[in-house]
């Protein structure tokens, strides 16, 4: 947008320009009772796009269940809280920042989390740890290794330097991503009860306090860009990317919460999209105040900033706070022991408005429900007209193929892959409280603050995109089932849920439709599983020259437990085992990736997950998880049984191990061996226990099938009535699954 | 046992160390703040913990190694106090000259996070009892850990024992896989890899190294 003058009075031209639709401009103009000036405009062009207002999400949302016993704070603050006993709780959140790592990976992952962990600790909470789910387009595409590369980067380097571990991740290579790489983080911080801190602007009289870096240019109308399709053109948006400094983050944080420590605030929110348009106009409406503020007195590093500029420029590391006028002195006393600088930019009024100064003029005078509440957008809906076409497999020519072309269809696929080359380049130990290993099931932390009761969390992130778009609601259900599963591997049960709805432009009714059915599939599994949702985002628009992405659920599960017992890993602990299935000994194939890979399209229609044999199973894990004996226990997801089975070899620090599995008489070769319905679990334990292991599935009422054995031959060996049907040098296969990520770094 | 942790800005591994420490008995840990300069002279221990001091910027250590408390850290070296700088802390003591050589990039330029096995190298104070040889699995966590030192400065620290760790396998690059050092007097040592990530968590080792603390300040007392 050319420079225009903040008080200039705008047109419908300039909204529209500015991606308002007419009928929002004349709703905001109907409502003013005159026409927006333009750093007005700017205001409403930024609260009333997709990403800050979720005007045509909010009405599917609602759906969630979001209240529990636990649940300190549902959605609609910075980030959800759960209890978690003995005065402690958990903060947590998952955000996107899908647009900017397109258009500057390195950055905008950087950022991303810079974003979430101030989300984190504006809560009051101190971060103890951060997830990742990344999707990226096809690994042979030209652009997709410098984007992994700029992604982790960015991530490691952000996160590492603030000291807040990298702890668990999962990554996602499909051609749907070629031009819309997915970056979603998750942050979860710990606090006390009793020291939780909202975004609210309360007290008339108090004062309004920026802090942290000074405004740039950076950033102006990242909000509004993150709201609309791209055009590959749009890589040459660069300077709408915002820029972080993990530094200035680290300082921040430990100021921000030594201030809270003293009680020296009122409320505060991070400057993120939309900068100090939505900090200060969504701190009101929280409230029930308003707001008057002094844009001269923002701090600046670029000279002669409109207001326009000033309130939608994206610089990192901001936070608007509020501050009762008697512990001001102080507040500016511990931010300028760690080098920063707290400026009073205004104060708290009565009367429900926003009224900003700039030049000694009124440049900006609007009520602050206006701006907060845009109206909502009816999208219309429709199921895709070819669903039955993607859910067609010919079974029979699956039925031909050998068992060895389907083994090796599957064991090709990227997704399919150590992710050492990515998981060692986060600090995932800082903190000193991480149990388990990245790769594992899910991440395990310990609760040293709540002393003697052994306390721990378990954090996952889950989504299958590939099942999302066959069929969105079993996408959703499935997530949420999965996740819950591998909380459970860990000896935890699942507290609460975040989750990043990644969707593709919402003016598609397909899009509307996809987005309503996975709403539906989650809260029909978390429903089941008595698990609220408590924070989250929505990534509207993801699509290029008008190609979309899968619609992508990413869930943030949480998980707690309290007690003596040991956590178990996924990987074989020992060269001689039984090996069970315990679960469905048949999994679909409708969805699976051994159709997607054998067919060169994703296809079939996905298995329903059995929310009642989930929970079932999820008492069996409770239950096993008590008894004394080893185990290593793992899920069967992605690839099936065979590839579940190899991960848990693959990980573990025994060399030489060799597998044998026979195909049980009665099924399915193929869905026995590369189905993928949830839930469907390994276990391996001693011969001994192979009694007390079907005794307690036998219990939980789920079905216990002993399939094979873990021994020293270094063989993967599948049997069927006997005879060997697929033989492979387990350590063959594992170098070239240690390879596979290895190149893009 | 009175030990001084260091908080500079960017340290992120100063709430570990004091944590850890704190756990062992007889050690009383007081927090310091990089702009404080009084009285180091009442501990027993100075540690200069990891992180990222100063963002990294300019060069890894080179900002903290001028902050105020690093003059006083220095005084308290050359009257014998006992410095123990790990990671970031060993960049800086690099930096500020307390130690010789550098540590600069890793090799394949990326961080490395995982658990490895160093052994120990010379016999000082900073590792008895173990022997030279003894294996440790420890954490490392960086992206510049690569121990570089020139030649005439490497064969004095050989001649007089100042290599007090090596890794196992050649990780990043750093000459003669060298992972922790003393100065000649051995009364300064830094050491890339965390002993306070494995006092209770997976790998035990770090434990031996606090105890080889707790070891020498008791046997000087």
């Amino acid at each position: 947008m050319k420079w225009i003058s903040d008080t200039v009075i705008s047109t419908l031209e300039l909204a529209k320009e500015l991606s308002l639709s007419r009928e929002e401009y004349e709703y905001i103009c109907g409502k003013l009772a005159r026409k927006p000036n333009v750093a007005e405009l700017g205001i409403f062009s930024s609260m009333y796009s997709e990403h800050c207002s979720y005007k045509s999400s909010r009405k599917y949302l609602k759906r969630f269940p979001t209240s529990g016993k636990r649940v300190l704070q549902g959605p609609g603050e910075n980030a959800g809280i759960v209890d978690i006993g003995h005065g402690y709780a958990v903060a947590f959140k998952m955000e996107s920042h899908n647009h900017p790592s397109f258009i500057e990976p390195y950055q905008g992952a950087a950022t991303g989390v810079g974003g979430i962990l101030r989300d984190i600790f504006t809560m009051g909470a101190r971060p103890i740890a951060l997830m990742d789910s990344l999707c990226f387009g096809d690994p042979r595409n030209s652009k997709t290794p410098s984007l992994v590369r700029g992604v982790v980067k960015g991530i490691g380097d952000y996160g590492n330097a603030v000291g807040v571990p990298t702890v668990a991740g999962q990554t996602f290579f499909h051609s749907c991503y070629n031009q819309n790489p997915l970056v979603n983080a998750f942050a979860l911080g710990l606090v006390k009860t009793t020291d939780i801190y909202r975004g609210n602007a309360t007290g008339i009289g108090n004062v309004v306090v920026y802090v942290g870096a000074k405004t740039g240019r950076d950033g102006v109308h990242g909000a509004t860009m993150s709201s609309k399709e791209f055009s590959s053109e749009e890589e040459l948006a660069r300077p709408t990317v915002q820029v972080g400094d993990p530094f200035t983050e680290k300082l921040l944080l430990e100021a921000t919460l030594e201030a809270m420590s003293e009680k020296l605030m009122v409320g505060i929110q991070d400057m993120g999209a939309a900068g100090l348009t939505s900090s200060s106009f969504e701190m009101a409406h929280r409230a029930g105040t308003g707001l008057s503020l002094d844009l001269d007195k923002v701090p600046t590093r670029e000279t002669e900033m409109s207001a326009y500029e000033l309130l939608l420029s994206e610089s990192q590391e901001r936070m608007l706070l509020v501050c009762e006028p008697k512990n001001l002195d102080r507040l500016r006393q511990v931010y300028e022991k760690w080098d920063l600088h707290a400026e009073v930019i205004g104060e708290v009024i009565g009367g429900g408005r926003v009224l900003m100064q700039k030049n000694g003029m009124t440049v900006v005078d609007l009520p602050v429900e206006l701006v907060t509440d845009p109206p909502k957008v009816e999208r219309p809906l429709m199921a895709p007209s070819d669903l039955k076409q993607r859910w067609f497999v010919d079974r029979n020519k699956l039925l031909l193929g050998s068992l060895e072309k389907k083994f090796e269809s599957v064991f090709e696929a990227t997704s399919f892959a150590n992710p050492e080359p990515i998981i060692q380049q986060y600090d995932s130990m800082v903190g000193n409280r991480t149990e388990g290993d990245s790769f594992e099931d899910a991440a395990v932390l310990r609760v040293r603050e709540i002393p003697g009761k052994n306390v721990r969390l378990a954090l996952t992130v889950d989504g299958n995109p590939r099942v999302s778009w066959l069929w969105p609601l079993e996408g959703g259900r499935r997530a949420i089932a999965e996740a819950a599963i591998n909380l459970a591997l860990k000896g935890t049960q699942s507290i609460g849920v975040t989750d990043c709805l990644n969707f593709a432009s919402p003016e598609n009714p397909e899009t509307v439709w996809q987005f309503s059915e996975t709403v539906e599939g989650i809260s029909i599994a978390c429903e089941a599983l008595g698990i609220p949702v408590i924070s989250g985002n929505v990534s509207l628009y993801n699509e290029t020259d008008g190609k979309p992405i899968y619609p992508t659920p990413m869930i943030g599960m949480v998980g707690l437990s309290e007690g003596k017992e040991k956590v178990r890993p996924s990987a074989f602990h020992s060269s001689s085992l039984d090996l069970a299935l315990v679960g469905l000994p048949e999994g679909g194939i409708g969805g699976s990736l051994l159709a997607s890979q054998w067919f060169q399209r994703d296809c079939g229609q996905p298995e329903e997950t059995d929310l009642k044999s989930l929970v079932r199973t999820l008492n069996f894990l409770s239950k096993i998880k008590t008894k004394k004996f080893d185990y290593a226990i793992h899920d069967i997801s992605d690839g099936g049984l065979l590839l579940a089975a190899l991960e848990m070899a693959f990980y573990s620090r025994l060399n030489g191990l060799g597998i044998e599995i026979s195909i049980p008489r009665e099924v399915d070769v193929d869905a026995f061996l590369f189905g993928e319905t949830v839930p469907r679990i390994l276990v391996a334990y001693d011969t001994t226990e192979s009694t007390e292991v079907e005794m307690l599935a036998n219990q939980a009422g789920i079905k216990f099938t002993a399939i094979g054995s873990v021994n020293e031959q270094g063989q993967l060996v599948v049997k069927q009535g006997g005879a060997k049907v697929l033989q492979r040098d387990l350590a063959q296969l594992k170098t070239k699954w240690d390879q596979r990520l290895r190149g893009f770094f | 046992m009175r030990v001084g942790v260091i908080t500079f800005p960017g340290s992120n591994c100063d709430e570990d160390c004091s944590f850890s420490l704190g756990q062992l008995e007889g050690v009383e840990v007081s927090r310091l703040w990089h702009k404080d300069t009084a009285s180091l002279g009442e501990l027993d221990l100075i540690v200069l913990p990891g992180g990222f001091s100063y963002g990294d910027y300019l060069r890894t250590g080179a900002m903290a190694a001028i902050s105020p408390i690093m003059s006083a850290v220095k005084e308290y070296a050359s009257r014998g106090g006992r410095v123990f700088g790990i990671c970031n802390g060993f960049q800086i003591l690099c930096e500020s000259g307390l130690l010789p050589g550098a540590l600069v990039k890793n090799q394949k330029l990326g961080f490395i996070c995982k658990e490895v096995t160093i052994e120990v190298g010379d016999p000082s104070p900073w590792t008895a009892p173990l022997s030279t040889g003894t294996q440790l699995k420890l954490p490392i966590a960086h992206g510049e850990g690569r121990f570089v030192v020139d030649p005439t400065t490497y064969s004095e620290m050989k001649k007089h024992g100042q290599i007090a760790f090596r890794y196992l396998e050649d990780l990043n690059g750093s000459f003669e896989k060298i992972a922790g050092i003393t100065n000649r007097e051995k009364n300064v040592c830094g050491m890339m890899p965390h002993p306070e990530r494995a006092a209770d968590l997976k790998s035990r080792d770090g434990m031996k190294i606090w105890n080889a603390l707790l070891r020498q300040v008791r046997e000087k007392a």
